[in-house]
């Protein structure tokens, strides 16, 4: 049986690693070094990183607490919210942009009153990093709801006890024990809104992040120049995926 | 931290506030310890004392204070992970003694020790103790009751059911349950027959194939008898004594305990006598010898049954 099992095992991991490393292998030294130079990819995959990096980091701020009260509080409606969260993840990414475009567009109440503070979503930075979070905040969330869980409540009780009030059991207790979810949720949303193409190509064409523009170049002038900076983007975010997993201890984890 | 479902504690008259840092303090710490895995000791130790004692010197000074009586300096810039179960649950006293707590609750501190580091919990807690600390020590065993409390207080089932100083707690078990509790190791189910009125009174109880001798003052009826493995002796021919009870049995179990040994006789039914280790070897006590059991009938105390079975 396991014979069996890892030769289907096998297929499988074939049918992932297969198409890239022929991606790779036919993108030479030279045009890849050639792509890697050339400002437009460049200036595209910096956007994306830092787009990405920005709405990871804006959102986290309301998620992890959010997290924090699915993983502890009861109330009416839980199962909802808990479904609500995953959501995205099931929807059309086309149709989430196109629900995104409905409500931050400029002729809407919220568009409004964002392009009066001066944001704008619709082919601005905000539009991309709505986008991106959109789609990627169920990974942080649900990391870290699952990381807040396992951390014993006897610990806050504990602090609590000594006589630690509420936002200081969070801080120090709840989320330096749950770091390693929270960290590790951190980087899945970040990576999961750096790929992210379908709802930012409806919300924002320009300013273009690169999987806009790896469509974009196979769109005008075919896989022969959108293959370069499909592995040039490739090439970084694994970089930056191994670092970050790195840093956050998973390191082992990943490796194994 | 838990809300009471009602009613309210006070503490020296000052009403404790369950989720607030003012009002008395009342610390707890556990059978698991819980400290904080991702501190070192020393932060450990010094949690409470943020909001408490503003300046850092003196939160120092009282951590350095604590470890050393609680010996536990050698360890402050360890983490908890690295601790053996009697050093964590020093650190852990230590904790909670930090905020100067009005009450220590304790809820089984020793029941996951090694006999040695029990040893020395218990010589901590018997010392902050006759400091003038209140203690609640929640435990199953009833010789950490015995060493350590004052006044005892046994639950069954959520309620309480009987309370006073350990000596009447363990010479007068009012149920079957507190027998039970106290460790008695000679609790027979039976019933009791005649009452005989005179200097003492003396009655007869039948259990199984015995009939003992008791002292009580109950109405006849169905219930329980509790014998001290101390009270039972044990001689190699029919002893003359003035005990009452004298039954001749085989020895069916040797058990080693920390004061003694414990020897098991079938004699109908199984009773157990505590014997030193010494007295043992030399009546070479071992499983299938012929012995005499014999205890007094005052040494045999009777519980009426709860509810007739």
């Amino acid at each position: 049986m396991f014979l069996v099992f890892s030769l289907l095992g096998g297929v499988v991991l074939l049918f992932i690693i297969a198409p890239l490393a022929a991606m790779f292998l036919q993108v030479s030294p030279g045009v890849f070094a050639e792509t890697a130079a050339d400002k437009e990819v460049r200036g595209s995959i910096m956007l994306t990183l830092w787009t990405s990096m920005a709405a990871t980091a804006v959102f986290a701020i309301a998620a992890v607490p959010l997290a924090y009260l699915l993983a502890r509080a009861q109330f009416p409606l839980k199962r909802f919210v808990n479904g609500t969260i995953d959501l995205p993840i099931v929807i059309p990414h086309s149709a989430a942009g196109i629900a995104l475009l409905g409500v931050f567009s400029r002729d809407t109440i919220a568009g409004k009153a964002f392009g009066a503070l001066g944001i704008e979503f619709v082919g601005g930075y905000a539009g991309i990093m709505a986008a991106m979070a959109f789609v990627s905040l169920p990974f942080l969330i649900n990391a870290s709801r699952d990381g807040f869980a396992a951390v014993p409540q006897r610990y806050e009780n504990v602090a609590r006890n000594l006589g630690a009030s509420p936002i200081r059991t969070f801080f120090t207790i709840s989320v330096p024990l749950a770091s390693r979810s929270i960290v590790s949720g951190l980087v899945l949303m970040f990576a999961r809104g750096m790929s992210e193409f379908g709802a930012v190509i409806i919300i924002a064409y320009h300013p273009m992040i690169t999987p806009v523009l790896i469509f974009e170049r196979f769109g005008a002038f075919g896989l022969k120049y959108a293959r370069p900076v499909s592995v040039v983007f490739i090439s970084v975010c694994l970089v930056f995926f191994i670092v970050l997993r790195s840093i956050s201890g998973e390191k082992r984890k990943f490796f194994q | 931290m838990t809300p009471p479902d009602s009613g309210e504690i006070f503490v020296d008259g000052i009403r404790h506030e369950s989720n607030a840092a003012k009002g008395p303090q009342i610390s707890i710490v556990y059978q698991d310890q819980a400290l904080f895995p991702h501190m070192t000791v020393w932060q450990n130790i010094e949690y409470g004392l943020h909001g408490r004692v503003k300046a850092k010197p003196e939160r120092s000074a009282r951590v350095r204070a604590l470890a050393r009586e609680l010996q536990i300096e050698q360890l402050l810039g360890r983490k908890p992970g690295t601790l053996s179960g009697g050093e964590s649950q020093r650190v852990a006293l230590a904790r909670a003694l930090a905020v100067r707590p009005k009450i220590l609750m304790l809820d089984e501190p020793l029941s996951s020790l090694d006999i040695r580091a029990r040893a020395g919990i218990r010589s901590i807690l018997r010392e902050l103790n006759r400091s003038g600390i209140t203690m609640i020590h929640v435990t199953h065993d009833y010789e950490e009751a015995i060493s350590l409390a004052s006044r005892i207080a046994v639950m069954e089932r959520g309620t309480i059911v009987q309370s006073g100083n350990p000596r009447e707690i363990f010479m007068c078990p009012k149920s079957e349950f507190v027998a039970r509790f106290t460790g008695i190791k000679n609790f027979y189910e039976g019933s009791l027959v005649r009452t005989k009125h005179g200097a003492a009174t003396t009655g007869t109880f039948l259990t199984g194939p015995l009939t003992m001798s008791v002292a009580v003052d109950a109405r006849p009826g169905n219930g329980f008898i509790a014998i001290r493995s101390e009270d039972v002796t044990l001689s190699l021919a029919k002893p003359e004594s003035s005990a009452r009870n004298i039954f001749e049995g085989t020895i069916v179990d040797i058990i080693p305990t920390g004061n003694g040994v414990e020897i098991a006789i079938d004699t109908g039914i199984d009773i157990v006598a505590r014997v030193t280790g010494q007295s043992c070897s030399e009546m070479n006590l071992e499983c299938g010898k012929k012995v005499w059991v014999q205890f007094k009938a005052t040494a045999a105390r009777f519980i009426p049954a709860a509810s007739p079975p």
